[in-house]
């Protein structure tokens, strides 16, 4: 590498300005080169082929996902279960990030410990404990019927409820650390020069804290909306068939129904849904904090 | 006085948001003791013939290795290429390192089913049908940005201008290196390393479509287990994997500091 260095200098100066880059080109590479060829190439692959129908150049696959009742209803489960489980996140993480901020000591390691613990155990056994805890005579129920709250036991697993409480429970660790270590950073003597120059607690917040957190927000939020709409196993085990998504779909074309253009062409939609999601929460964040 | 009714307030969310977190985990050990070939609650006493039923499992331990070396090999690569690219990133000394940082991160937005057919189809057109590489492969795009996030925020708050002092001290290259800065960026690497191992080893998505019947990770074959025949060996399986972690996370936040670990996760 030197020794092509030195016959560069020699040579007469170039336009190309390779040498002064090259120390960070090559540092990058393995990364860019990975990314390009195993991320890159095969999405823009798949993408390209769920536009090819049985005579060339067709949109019959996005026609049989958005053209009727059943497909339509395939992307608003995905968006439901996206949504509904990235709003109850941020109302209960934004605020229990900043809780978690506050403790200190053994508390703080303690709830830090009740957040990386979870991703230790798998999607797939957390789901189907979360099920057993929603059987008719699951500890849901139990704890229900002897505080009187219902004489019988109410039927939760295979409904919403079972469905959108464990999602929350799944991905509610990605929405509290995101924010948590924007929230830590934050310098407490802004908060305290708005107090002294005459700001009350709820103005601060809104006008100091609130606008520094957002990026913790954004991240948050990108992160648990895009896990949680294309999530595979949690609508399989808390729902079963019936409660099909795009995610599920993708899975039944390729592994039951060998239909690629369907399973490309729901893949494509679903990176669509987290795609505009994850732009938007950017874009609102840039806005909010250029005010 | 707002303030402090606030700040209150906050704490007991979070008290309660571990509860809520905590709680399948806790259902996950009590089920490992039941008496019962039922994953449930033990009812009427507790036995640990599931423990000694994880031993005997059924192409488990074949399905454990190889989700083993899987996560712990693309977690190494991953660690090497995405602090390199980090730097590169950090220091913009590559061209376009605000798009190679979002490159490096978005695999993680992207749904896990799609990434599989994705990586399927085009493997199979270069004609790479070798399970073991192609799922070493896949789990490279799994872990690289959990790798690249986290390293970014950790260089990012790290000062160059040390090596320079070392250097100046007399220290050497290599040498200022491994006495500055890798010391200064071991919770980024752990971190770092945790959540890459533990995105790899839970992976299901995009194994699905990489692996075939001789050849099944972890997560597979756990979900195909519990379709089929639900009983508590799992919950006790994934019971000593939790007492492992816990063990970790105990000694890491000896050693450094949890909300150090935590406060990288930007």
């Amino acid at each position: 590498m030197s020794r092509a260095l030195e016959d560069g200098a020699a040579l007469p100066r170039l336009a190309f300005r390779a040498p002064q880059l090259s120390a960070g080109v090559l540092l990058a590479l393995p990364a860019a080169i990975v990314l390009l060829a195993l991320y890159a190439i095969p999405l823009a692959r798949l993408m390209a082929s769920s536009f090819v129908g049985p005579s060339g150049l067709s949109f019959q696959a996005y026609g049989r996902i958005l053209g009727d009742a059943y497909g339509r209803s395939l992307v608003w489960n995905s968006v439901r279960l996206g949504a509904l489980t990235t709003m109850i996140a941020l109302a209960v993480g934004y605020p229990a990030a900043f809780g978690l901020a506050f403790a200190r000591g053994a508390l703080r390691s303690l709830f830090l410990a009740s957040l990386f613990l979870p991703l230790a155990a798998s999607v797939i056994v957390k789901s189907f404990a979360w099920s057993t805890l929603m059987r008719s005579h699951g500890v849901v129920n139990e704890a229900l019927m002897s505080l009187h709250l219902t004489s019988a036991p109410i039927r939760l697993l295979f409904t919403q409820v079972s469905l959108i409480s464990g999602s929350v429970n799944i991905f509610l660790p990605f929405m509290i650390l995101p924010i948590y270590s924007v929230i830590a950073q934050i310098d407490p003597r802004l908060t305290e020069a708005a107090a002294t120059l005459g700001a009350s607690p709820v103005r601060a917040f809104l006008r100091v804290v609130l606008p520094l957190s957002l990026p913790g927000v954004v991240a948050g939020v990108s992160l648990v909306f895009s896990l949680s709409v294309s999530a595979y196993v949690v609508p399989t085990l808390l729902m079963g068939e019936s409660y099909p998504t795009l995610a599920t779909t993708i899975a039944r074309a390729f592994l039951l129904l060998r239909d690629p253009a369907l399973g490309s062409a729901a893949g494509a939609i679903l990176m669509a849904l987290g795609l505009a999601v994850v732009v938007a929460s950017h874009r609102f964040g840039e806005k909010s904090a250029g005010q | 006085m707002i303030g402090a009714f606030a700040r209150v307030l906050a704490v007991i969310v979070m008290a309660l948001a571990s509860v809520f977190l905590l709680s399948p985990l806790v259902i996950i050990a009590l089920s490992s003791l039941s008496p019962t070939p039922v994953f449930d609650l033990p009812i009427g006493g507790a036995s640990l013939r599931w423990y000694a039923a994880v031993g005997s499992l059924d192409g488990f331990w074949p399905a454990l290795l190889l989700s083993l070396e899987i996560a712990l090999l693309s977690t190494a690569i991953s660690l090497v290429i995405g602090t390199l690219a980090g730097i590169a990133i950090v220091r913009r000394i590559v061209p376009g390192a605000g798009v190679l940082a979002a490159a490096t991160t978005s695999p993680l937005m992207m749904p896990g089913l799609v990434l599989g057919i994705a990586l399927l189809q085009y493997f199979r057109s270069l004609g790479l049908t070798q399970t073991w590489t192609s799922l070493l492969l896949a789990h490279l795009v799994v872990t690289l940005p959990f790798v690249a996030r986290t390293m970014v925020a950790g260089l990012s708050r790290f000062d160059f201008t040390l090596i320079d002092a070392a250097r100046m001290l007399g220290c050497g290259f290599a040498s200022s290196i491994w006495r500055v800065m890798v010391p200064a960026l071991a919770p980024a690497y752990l971190t770092a390393a945790l959540f890459a191992f533990l995105a790899s080893m839970d992976n299901y998505p995009v194994s699905i479509f990489l692996t075939d019947a001789r050849a099944k990770t972890l997560p597979i074959k756990m979900l195909q287990y519990i379709e089929e025949s639900p009983d508590p060996s799992i919950a006790a399986l994934s019971t000593f994997i939790l007492i492992a972690t816990l063990l970790l996370l105990f000694v890491a936040d000896r050693a450094i500091g949890l909300h150090r670990l935590a406060g990288l996760e930007a």
